[in-house]
């Protein structure tokens, strides 16, 4: 069954360090993108723009696995600071800023307004740092809502496609190519990030900041790096969703927002980049798959469609509670487990 | 100046709901430091279950209210044994998230079983306002600020004098040496939770008989957050009069800045504003504990 070696054998650090430990990883990878890359020809829309919203979700889960999962500061604001780079983005891009540099400006917005709220994560933690995050949102939902001349407030701000050199992409399958582009982007800056100097500085102040601090690294700089790359990760997020959905309200980036992308890693798997996808897709997927099953049993109970706003809610809350007791570490655990026992099929051990 | 009378009235009766469900809050995180964000939720299924008997079951309104306080007492023993007890010693990036989930659950309940419209108490107490110094007040607003401060004379006692009150006090302290003096913490787990949701039970009825109860009641839980903060998150005291200050201040910023500015639903934010800033300058509050650690 498996090509794969049943140990890896390195000579150096650098080695085990690699982004691919294995050959087999490596064709495994291209196959799956090669798969990615053609299942734009033969997908009907529907199944595109599902593709395209966990893509995007995926930056989200990722950014906010590097400042949650890896450097231990907890956020509830994740929502807000996507809605800041959505809605920079779409001003940029308004203003007829070419469609990457409204999306780098749109994460430089972000990033700005995510280390001012991070800043006082240098004296507080746990709990007071979560409340905090929790203000943030709330008071950017609120700029959000009634900046009308930045914003357009309550109405909404319309924005173009994306066009470079001429090329508008404006379907589904065509804009694909673009988010899958961004997003591969993004994972590989996170995944770099963790496993470099600033990562290994994350994860010493997740475990414990007072080590940390004495062996030498900068707290609140590294901190501030955190809330910086994160809300400028969740920027660029927000700044694809904008031109993706062609049309921003405040209510898009709400509390719910924040709360499904803390959902996300922690179904995931927390500090694990491989389970921020993971959780994006299981997120993404579960209120599809509701209306799925909803509408296949519409035969047999028809008034089933007032109650399905409600209890996708529920199933969430369900899925959120049922994992943080059943499985604390998340879907990469159960990942990892399947791998370990198909390498060794058929012996246990 | 009678406008701004009006506010800080209002804001008083709000304020004092506020301080209601802040105390459930605070007692859930002095005894279990569980960081509870479905306190809003326990206030919203309060009102509708004491909604449903008395409206939907037409059962007299003391009947039904002391039967939704049997029913939160229910809810909260389940709650407790099956969601939060198999999650103690988790992070607390886990404890939150699964109150998150359980207000989810909560809400979804809600909105499933009585639908998303706004539901109307029959008016139990006489709709003839009192006149207090020259200003109108509707004899709801009065009961409603007696009996939160019925409720919280009855839990200073509570916790002052009897034997399980100290108890909890006890375990609040040092939980392993509250064990080992023969107090069951597991037990007082429940209990903390137990009064939490009466408590906040009481006061999504209150709310019910001003304003009516929908299923963005839950929203409530939220505003819990600066009162705790200000009052200090584990001191009963502190929640009490959290809950009056932030409830007369969002009540005074709303009017100021419709009045100066011409800004609408400031309400909404002004509270978190000040949360910030306390957050900032002195983070464990007016009352609460003071924790010296260097960050």
């Amino acid at each position: 069954m498996s090509m794969q070696k049943c140990g890896l054998f390195y000579t150096t650090y650098g080695r085990e360090d690699g982004l691919f430990p294995s050959r087999f990883q490596k064709i495994c990878l291209a196959l799956f993108f090669a798969v990615l890359l053609i299942c734009p020809q033969f997908m009907n829309s529907y199944v595109m723009s599902i593709m395209n919203l966990i893509l995007i979700a995926i930056i989200g889960a990722v950014s906010l696995n590097l400042l949650t999962g890896v450097c231990g500061q907890m956020s509830l604001g994740h929502g807000a600071f996507l809605g800041v780079g959505a809605y920079g983005a779409a001003v940029f891009s308004n203003m007829g800023a070419p469609f990457f540099l409204a999306l780098l400006g749109g994460g430089a917005v972000s990033a700005m307004i995510g280390m001012i709220f991070g800043i006082p994560s240098l004296r507080l933690k746990g709990i007071y740092l979560a409340i905090s995050t929790l203000a943030a949102q709330l008071i950017l939902e609120y700029v959000f809502l009634h900046a009308g001349g930045l914003t357009g407030g309550a109405n909404g701000l319309p924005v173009d496609a994306p066009e470079i050199m001429g090329y508008s992409f404006d379907t589904d399958s065509k804009i694909f190519y673009l988010i899958l582009f961004v997003t591969v982007l993004c994972v590989l800056v996170v995944t770099n990030v963790i496993r470099s100097r600033p990562g290994r500085a994350f994860v010493a102040i997740r475990d414990y900041h007072q080590s940390a601090e004495n062996v030498g690294v900068n707290l609140f700089a590294f901190k501030l790096q955190a809330f910086g790359l994160s809300s400028f990760l969740a920027g660029v997020a927000g700044g694809l969703w904008a031109h993706y959905t062609m049309y921003i309200t405040p209510e898009q980036f709400s509390m719910g927002l924040s709360i499904s992308y803390l959902a996300m890693i922690i179904i995931g798997g927390m500090g694990s980049v491989l389970g921020s996808i993971f959780g994006a897709i299981f997120i993404t997927l579960l209120p599809e798959m509701l209306n799925l099953l909803t509408s296949s049993l519409s035969g047999v109970a028809p008034d089933l469609s007032a109650i399905i706003v409600p209890m996708k809610e529920g199933v969430f809350g369900l899925m959120l509670v049922l994992f943080l007791i059943f499985e604390p570490e998340g879907l990469v655990r159960k990942w990892r487990l399947t791998k370990a026992y198909w390498k060794l099929y058929p012996f246990a051990y | 100046m009678e406008y701004y009378l009006q506010l800080i009235i209002n804001g008083l009766v709000v304020g004092s709901i506020y301080s209601l469900v802040a105390l459930g809050f605070v007692i859930i995180f002095k005894a279990t430091k569980v960081v509870n964000f479905a306190q809003g939720e326990l206030v919203m299924v309060g009102a509708y279950v004491c909604f449903a008997l008395t409206v939907q079951y037409q059962l007299p309104f003391l009947v039904s209210f002391f039967l939704t306080l049997v029913f939160s007492v229910i809810l909260a023993i389940l709650v407790e044994r099956l969601v939060l007890r198999p999650l103690i010693g988790e992070p607390i990036i886990s404890v939150i998230m699964v109150t998150i989930g359980l207000s989810s659950m909560l809400k979804s309940f809600v909105q499933m079983t009585w639908g998303t419209q706004i539901q109307v108490f029959p008016p139990i107490l006489p709709q003839e306002p009192y006149m207090l110094m020259g200003l109108p007040i509707a004899p709801v607003y009065i009961a409603a600020f007696g009996l939160s401060l019925l409720l919280f004379g009855v839990f200073s006692l509570f916790f002052k004098y009897s034997s399980l009150g100290i108890a909890m006090r006890a375990t609040a302290f040092d939980q392993q040496a509250a064990q080992s003096m023969g107090i069951g913490i597991k037990s007082i787990f429940a209990l903390s939770w137990c009064i939490a949701a009466v408590v906040s039970s009481i006061g999504g009825i209150i709310l019910g008989n001003i304003n009516g109860i929908n299923a963005q009641l839950g929203q409530l839980g939220l505003k819990v957050f600066p009162a705790v903060i200000l009052g200090g998150l584990d001191s009963l005291l502190g929640a009490a009069l959290g809950g009056l200050i932030i409830g007369v201040l969002e009540n005074i910023c709303e009017g100021a800045a419709k009045d100066l500015f011409g800004l609408g639903g400031f309400k909404e934010v002004a509270s978190f504003v000040v949360l910030v800033i306390i957050l900032m300058i002195k983070p464990h509050g007016l009352f609460g504990t003071k924790e010296i650690e260097r960050v």
